[in-house]
């Protein structure tokens, strides 16, 4: 398994190379090809006119696909956010009126946006840390820790809405498997009818196709890391937890950052579940579902469902915005 | 400790490396438990949902799921594929996934490549622009999406709803654009480890754009583009948001969003949803099981870079 040992590192060979041309950048390059590099640096006549039609066309229909899909839409929801309409008649610019809406007078707004904090700090504060418990304990090479491994990371291939019967199954009212475990026929719990509960068990269902997710991100990361330090640290008398929290886990901060993105992305994506449970409703409000049934719905109001994609856009940003900092200082490193 | 000690350095650490060894043994044991417990409750939903799934609903719904069987059959699975034709989303979900990793990969790649060999005027800028993108939440484009496709007119032969919306163009284009970039952010990271050298002798040669990027760098990426097919195919086969949104005829579902279909209007058979999900669950587990190393791979080498 090449590719789980060396993360991000590709076939073996020029491994070697690679710290030396960090630690003295561009030194590498000057030694043997100077003239070459400084040619190819500089501009167009590197390229053949064929090699530009080539270049413009196959790199052109990306460019352009993820503007039209991705970038164009982003800008037109902020726009369309400020804006009154319902996809067939006229646009009218409203200002702010949607959001005033929304934060005063839309019953399902703050409720879903509690819905989405809520899958943050648990995925956050539950499922990432048990995640990495387990990616560690695994990463002390127990017997059988190919069997733990698959099976620990088995939920991740599932699709959400396949969690999300799943879930109806253990935890519906009547016949579902934790009530007969628990025993209580006589007065079963509601786990996903009860409006206090469900959110939660909506989360633990979550929560068990996160783990996996996570796990798999730090057993590579933890793989990465040089045995060396461990061996300095215990003759030098750390203990096994001192060692994991002051020389391994700093040693971890990119896996970190992408557990982080990953973690919130997850929070703010969250939909699949709750929609294949009961469509996002009665307690399982989330802002994903608000702007879907803002535009599907027979309301069909383009202006508001956009407010509400913006909300989302704006919890994002930030921390998409710090995971793109690091990869910059990681680019410039190179 | 011992006497001896100072006269060899390896003496030294020997005690401790002694007792932690006992300590580990009755470590060993509780991580053992830990984990084999762990595993178990991970399983337990899945394999519950099989064991439904071959129970007739009038036993469970008077035992529970949680009972003794009286009666196994392969009933449901049968009554999934007759009644409510998986076969048909099956086809509708390949339609989507198969061209919609091939394309996927071969832009990304010949993206990643310009970004990352031929370091082209703006790499970084390109770079982030695809990265920052695939990391957007769904729900922030789905609205402007919903609406253009609406305006978008395509030719009977392409769409039999004469638009783009509702039909597999759009949820196609959608999955392209939306996981090319995932797939260059992590091909470019990839390309960057390969030698520059074998490109410059390339070059030399008098080889092209086209050439280097065919001939020379993908065969080189073969790993890479395997971990991410697998990965880019589970993802295409799972989503469910995409196909909820731009797709009304319920005969075009992919056959995960299709699982809803087999919910009654006012009764629902929860014994042929397991059976669904479990028909749905089996491509990707069967997927994950033989290419484990693969999805491991495509997840990690997008995160695990120094």
């Amino acid at each position: 398994m090449p590719l789980l040992r060396t993360p991000g590192g590709g076939p073996p060979d020029p491994r070697p190379k690679a710290p030396a041309a960090r630690d003295a950048p561009g030194a590498a390059r000057r030694t043997g090809a100077r003239t070459r590099a400084s040619a190819r640096r500089r501009g167009p006549r590197r390229f053949t006119r064929r090699d530009l039609a080539v270049i413009g066309l196959l790199l052109g229909i990306p460019v352009l696909l993820d503007m039209v899909i991705v970038w164009g839409p982003t800008l037109a929801s902020v726009l369309l956010s400020f804006t009154s309409w319902d996809g067939i008649g006229d646009i009218s610019w409203v200002g702010l009126r949607n959001y005033e809406n929304l934060f005063t007078a839309y019953p399902a707004f703050w409720p879903a946006a509690r819905h989405n904090l809520l899958w943050l700090a648990f995925l956050g504060l539950v499922a990432t840390p048990f995640g990495l418990l387990l990616a560690v304990l695994v990463d002390r090479g127990v017997r059988f820790s190919r069997f733990y491994q698959s099976t620990l990371y088995m939920p991740v291939v599932l699709s959400l809405a396949v969690v999300g019967f799943i879930a109806q199954l253990i935890l519906s009212r009547d016949q579902g498997a934790l009530n007969a475990v628990l025993g209580n026929t006589a007065d079963p719990t509601d786990w996903l009818g009860d409006r206090d509960l469900n959110i939660w068990m909506i989360l633990l269902a979550a929560a068990w196709r996160h783990t996996g997710y996570v796990m798999i991100l730090y057993l590579a990361g933890l793989k990465a890391v040089d045995p060396s330090l461990k061996e300095a640290a215990a003759i030098d008398g750390a203990s096994e937890a001192q060692t994991f929290f002051r020389i391994v886990f700093p040693t971890l901060r990119p896996v970190n950052v992408i557990v982080g993105v990953i973690t919130v992305i997850e929070a703010l994506r969250a939909f699949d579940i709750v929609y294949a449970v009961n469509k996002g409703r009665n307690g399982l409000e989330l802002l994903s579902v608000l702007v879907t049934d803002n535009i599907v719905g027979e309301a069909s109001r383009i202006g508001f469902g956009s407010a509400i994609a913006v909300v989302l856009l704006l919890f994002s940003l930030g921390f998409v915005v710090t995971f793109l900092v690091q990869e910059i200082r990681g680019e410039s490193r190179r | 400790m011992t006497a001896a000690a100072p006269a060899s350095g390896a003496a030294e650490p020997a005690p401790p490396r002694r007792r932690r060894g006992h300590r580990i043994r009755t470590g060993r044991i509780g991580v053992h438990a830990f984990l084999l417990t762990v595993s178990l409750a991970f399983l337990a939903p899945l394999l519950l949902a099989v064991y439904a799934s071959l129970r007739p609903y009038e036993e469970t719904s008077e035992h529970g799921y949680f009972s003794l069987p009286r009666k196994l059959s392969f009933d449901y699975y049968q009554r999934a594929f007759s009644d409510s034709e998986m076969t048909k989303y099956f086809i509708n979900t390949l339609l989507i996934a198969v061209p919609g990793v091939l394309i996927t990969l071969f832009f990304a790649s010949f993206t990643a490549f310009c970004v990352a060999r031929l370091r082209v005027r703006g790499s970084l800028l390109l770079l982030m622009l695809f990265t920052a993108g695939n990391l957007l939440p769904q729900q922030v484009i789905v609205t402007p999406l919903y609406v253009l496709f609406n305006r978008i007119p395509l030719p009977y032969w392409m769409s039999d709803s004469m638009t783009m919306f509702d039909s597999y163009w759009a949820v196609l284009s959608v999955q392209i654009g939306f996981q090319i970039g995932f797939c260059v952010f992590v091909l470019a990271n990839y390309m960057r480890t390969l030698p520059q050298e074998i490109l410059e002798a390339a070059i030399v040669d008098g080889a092209g754009v086209w050439t280097q990027y065919l001939r020379i760098t993908l065969p080189l990426c073969r790993p890479a583009l395997a971990a991410l097919g697998t990965l880019q195919f589970t993802w295409m086969y799972n989503d469910f948001l995409w196909a909820l949104v731009f797709i009304s005829d319920g005969d075009k579902l992919p056959v995960t969003s299709a699982l809803n279909n087999l919910r009654g209007q006012f009764f629902t058979d929860y014994n042929l949803l397991a059976a669904g999900s479990v028909i749905v669950a089996l491509p990707t587990l069967i997927v994950f099981l033989l290419l484990q190393r693969h999805f491991i791979a495509g997840l990690t080498l997008g995160a695990g870079k120094g």
